[in-house]
């Protein structure tokens, strides 16, 4: 009904014009003026991410899982809102850095570690060949549909002649195509413009094919969306099949499908491709990270309704649905355009794919083995440009027939998006390496290798082998059972673990693998000096001074460089190294003149642009004579400024510090003589309080042993002064012992509660004898009959003696008068003593509770002739009281003299 | 009779000096304080002057530096008494011109011939 030739000839005729926009693109380029210059372009370019997978496939898993195919497009958008945090350091670091590939990112990252350059190549080779092979089946597969309809597509294969099998030629013609376009300059970091513009066209392409079905399906074949649901919903098991929890795994299916998604869309060699190597300008991630969101919205917005309709319809198998619908209604035209819009999704990921590879072959598999045969790449076997471009060529080649070969030995067993998933769960093993490694200095080369080894196998082993197993390469009971029977070695339940989906089942094993070993082993092995250097410009990489690569240190000619670059770069871009350094070339002294610092850096990173970081360094290596790297004037570098600010405010704060404990010191010192000086002052006064009672003791004694005959009468008198001196100085004694005690706080208090109007009643009364000799005027006021505190009672009584006898010492001579209150105050208990003396100056009254203070001033000649006291009572009385918790002051009389006044908190029961 | 005035704040000591001196033959007048020690030295000129330093009011060194600045009274014969056994005071009292200094307490009989050589001493 349709002419082969009319499909084949479109197809081709559609390559043809995306070779004459990669054409173009490149010939702009080359003129200067840039294609890809613009956010849109480098938008449309990530939408690479939409292959035939998404084309067919959405359709096809919304048939059967309802609204989940969204995940797989929620995870890039999550990335892309994210895209400040994370895409713009990879960009900046790729741009100084020059990489090439997620492979040369990695082994960048971890100190250009070739191996772990050619362990990330590798790995991506075994992951991606099934997600190419997807795409061959997608052609394959839409062509028949398109061809025999409404036959059922036959898709067997006849391996006895595969030169019968379209897949096959397709994959040779997309060979070809993808060498003429993907290998015409070496160098991958000067970015392949052409392509890029390519890439931006089929994306167009795909969405215009695909919307144009979408609107067919929902407004054409249906009478509009509410008419397509309405017959939808008079079918229950329609309903059923497109609700949320409809997805495989539940819950932790939505998350590990997000998570896989959010992964890949980093680590999938064709996004990183786009996404880093290939933009332009870091600002175009502004755009980017709203404009592809946007486009996945458009692109998945009639995936549903198509799925519903197919369904409505019985169109067959449900990956086909975007074909069979408008084949159905008898259409000429939109068939085709589908066809076309699968093909440009399928190309555009092949295209971007495959060069992406082969780069990482090249660069990361063959040029470290090329560069251990000496003699290739020192003897003078002309230009090497060509050896490598070649061998991408055959990269390219290899590449399509691997994936060939999987889609025609394996392919069938699995669905569309089944295959798809398998390679992202595979190529997800690269993001802890990549994305840990951008932020945690600490992550080694070993601990990046480690965990992706066995992250990879534990993909491989429950993801991959299973595959071979449905496909009948493999014994099924290998999963039903476990290998040789062991049911806890099962890949889809591994050490138990069932109820699962099989690709969240996978990452989580995986990822805790690769997580767990990245930084485990990363805690327990040294970096080398170059990885710490690459791993202070990765993870600095967002710091404004930050040098764009390490610095070498070496000595070597401008000649020595300048034929080293030829050999490797050709004279085009030899010479841009050159003349961007002013620096003269080919005269005759050229190989005597020492080359710059940084014209060696410059030569490197030309190098890297096109042999990846890894090999570049080991070619640098080979013309340098001396230490090759030095990674302290890197770090110093990148210390300078924030480090010397840091530095600055540190040495301030120190010598802040320093002034402080310098003022601390001087005042304690000052403290401790005063208390020196105190202590001095205080033996002084003790010594001489103690001397007055001795002087009259021993004179008294020795005029009674001097005199025989001294009258009865005087003897008895001076014996009696004799007594009471020798009661004053063990009093003395006591009360220096009792303040020493008190002051040192061994004086243990016993407080119990006791009623103060008691004991002050006590008190009074012991003096009473007393008062009655003196002919004093005692009065005991107590506003409160009980006044409850908290007290030892014995020295509570000491003190209140203490200022009663005080008191009595200084009230008026001739009519001694004296009061004692006890009041209440403010919640607490006052018990004042007053008398009628001459009253303490205010100047003095703090005095009077200091040591041995008496009163002896002129202004105060009424004191004079008073019987003298230690000079302690009142000190001692303060300190117990203070111990206590309470207060004790002097205060003016109403009486007209001195009115001290004792403060205790009251105790409430 | 040589006139001894004797100068100290605590009584118990005043009256054992007292009782030493008149029990030496000698005729003893006291002062309790500084300024009553100055006005007895104006009103009775005594011989020699046994002189504590801690007193009420002004203190002995005050009363010592006084009487060295008037023409009268220069050359009075005069123990400082004091319970402060202190090397710093012990100097300062010799400055000030103190004939001899004894510290509390002490030996009463030494005390008796320091006042009876240094009046001798004077009368000669």
């Amino acid at each position: 009904m349709r002419g082969d030739l009319v499909v084949i000839g479109t197809a081709f005729s559609y390559l043809a014009l995306l070779f004459m926009v990669a054409a173009w693109g490149d010939r702009r380029a080359e003129q200067g003026r840039s294609l890809i210059g613009s956010p849109t372009v480098y938008a449309l370019s990530i939408a690479v991410y939409c292959t035939a997978w998404t084309f067919y496939g959405s359709v096809g898993r919304a048939a059967q899982y309802g609204p989940s195919f969204l995940l797989i497009y929620l995870g890039p958008t999550l990335a892309m809102l994210l895209a400040p945090f994370t895409l713009r350091k990879m960009v900046r670091i790729a741009a100084q850095q020059r990489i090439t590939s997620i492979a040369d990112f990695i082994s960048a990252r971890y100190g250009k570690s070739s191996r772990l350059g050619a362990l990330v190549a590798l790995m991506a080779l075994i992951t991606i060949t099934p997600y190419i092979a997807l795409q061959l089946k997608a052609i394959t597969v839409s062509h028949a549909v398109l061809m025999n309809y409404p036959l059922g597509a036959d898709t067997t294969l006849d391996n006895e002649r595969f030169w019968m099998d379209r897949s096959f030629w397709i994959a040779m013609v997309l060979a070809v195509f993808i060498i003429l376009f993907g290998t015409r300059h070496l160098d991958a970091s000067e970015r392949h413009e052409g392509m890029v513009a390519a890439i931006a066209v089929e994306s167009l392409v795909k969405l215009i094919a695909f919307l144009a079905v979408g609107i067919f399906v929902t407004f054409i074949l249906f009478a509009g969306p509410a008419a397509l649901l309405a017959e939808v919903a008079a079918t229950p098991a329609l309903m059923h099949s497109m609700r949320l929890e409809n997805v495989p795994g539940g819950a932790t299916g939505w998350v590990g499908m997000l998570l896989l998604a959010f992964l890949a869309f980093f680590t999938l060699p064709r996004q990183f491709q786009v996404l880093v190597v290939e933009n332009v300008d870091e600002q175009h991630l502004d755009r980017a990270s709203w404009l592809f969101p946007l486009y996945l919205l458009l692109i998945n917005l009639f995936v549903i309704p198509i799925a519903l309709a197919g369904l409505l319809l019985g169109e067959g198998d449900p990956d086909s649905f975007v074909l069979t619908l408008p084949l159905s209604a008898g259409l000429e035209g939109l068939p085709l355009l589908v066809f076309i819009g699968g093909l440009s999704a399928a190309t555009g990921m092949v295209i971007v794919e495959t060069i992406a590879l082969s780069t990482m072959v090249s660069n990361q598999l063959m040029m470290p083995l090329l560069l251990k045969v000496k003699g290739l790449y020192s003897g003078r076997h002309g230009r090497l440009a060509d050896w490598l471009l070649n061998i991408r060529r055959v990269a390219i080649l290899l590449i399509l027939l691997l994936g060939y070969l999987y889609h025609a030995l394996i392919g069938d067993s699995y669905s569309l998006v089944t295959i798809g998933l398998v390679s992202f769960a595979g190529v997800a093993q690269f993001a802890p390496a990549l994305l840990i490694g951008l932020y945690w200095r600490g992550a080694t080369r070993q601990g990046a290798t480690l965990g992706l080894l066995a992250g990879f196998f534990i993909w491989f082993y429950t993801l991959l082998l299973p595959g071979f197993a449905q496909s009948g390469w493999l014994e099924a009971s290998l999963i039903t059972q476990g290998p040789w029977g062991i049911s806890w070695l099962s890949p889809y339940a591994l050490l138990g673990l069932s109820g699962w989906d099989i690709y969240t089942h996978s990452l989580f094993w995986s990822m805790l693998a690769n997580v767990g070993l990245l930084v485990g082993i990363s805690l327990f092995t040294r970096p080398t000096p170059m990885e710490q250097t690459q791993a202070a410009l990765f993870t600095e990489a967002m710091h404004p001074h930050l040098p764009t690569t390490a610095r070498w240190q070496g000595q070597t000619t401008e000649g020595a460089l300048y034929t080293l670059l030829v050999r490797y770069l050709g004279h085009g871009a030899t010479l841009r190294v050159f003349t961007a350094l002013d620096a003269p070339l080919g005269d005759a002294e050229a190989y005597q003149r020492p080359a710059s610092g940084e014209l060696i850096t410059r030569a490197e990173q030309a190098l890297s642009g096109s042999l990846g970081s890894a090999s570049a360094s080991v070619l640098i290596n080979s013309v340098l004579r001396g230490e090759a790297l030095d990674m302290e004037s890197v770090l110093t570098i990148l210390d300078t400024t924030s480090q010397a600010l840091e530095y600055n405010r540190r040495l301030e704060q120190k010598s802040q510090e320093l002034a402080r404990v310098g003022e601390e010191l001087r005042s304690a010192n000052e403290r401790l003589r005063e208390v020196d000086r105190m202590k001095d002052e205080f033996v002084a006064m003790v010594s001489h309080e103690l001397r007055t009672p001795l002087t009259s003791i021993r004179s008294f004694a020795e005029i009674l042993r001097d005199t025989p005959d001294i009258e009865a009468e005087k003897r008895q008198h001076f014996l009696g002064i004799m007594v009471l001196e020798s009661q004053r100085l063990s009093r003395l004694i006591d009360e220096i012992l009792d303040l020493a005690r008190l002051e040192s706080g061994r004086l243990s208090l016993k407080p119990v509660p006791v009623d103060l109007a008691l004991v002050a009643k006590q008190s009074s009364e012991a003096l009473a004898r007393l008062h009655d000799e003196q002919g004093l005027t005692f009065e005991f006021i107590a506003e409160v009959s009980t006044a409850m505190v908290l007290a030892d009672p014995d020295r509570l009584e000491q003190v209140i003696i203490n200022l009663l006898e005080n008191a009595r010492k200084f009230a008026d001579t001739q009519q001694p008068r004296i009061t004692l209150r006890i009041y209440e105050y403010n919640g607490a208990f006052r018990l004042s003593v007053e008398d009628n003396g001459p009253g303490i100056p205010v100047a003095e009254r703090e005095n009077v509770f200091e040591k041995f203070y008496q009163l002896k001033l002129k202004e105060s000649p009424k004191i004079q002739g008073r019987p003298k006291g230690s000079g302690l009572g009142l000190p001692i009385s303060r300190a117990i009281i203070h111990h206590l918790g309470g207060k004790l002051w002097a205060e003016t009389s109403t009486l007209g003299g001195t009115a001290l006044q004792l403060e205790l908190p009251r105790h409430s029961v | 009779m040589a006139n001894v005035l004797v100068v100290d704040d605590e009584p118990n000591i005043l009256l054992s000096l007292e009782f030493l001196m008149s029990h030496a033959g000698l005729t003893v007048t006291t002062a309790p304080d500084g300024e009553t020690a100055l006005l007895r030295i104006a009103d009775s000129s005594p011989d020699l002057l046994l002189l504590d330093i801690s007193l009420p009011g002004i203190s002995g060194f005050e009363v010592l530096e006084q009487l060295r600045r008037t023409d009268t009274e220069r050359h009075l014969p005069v123990i400082m008494l004091t319970a402060h056994g202190r090397e710093v005071e012990r100097e300062k009292g010799f400055a000030l011109g103190a004939d001899d200094y004894v510290t509390k307490p002490f030996s009463t009989q030494q005390l008796v011939d320091k006042v009876k050589a240094l009046l001798n001493e004077r009368a000669s």
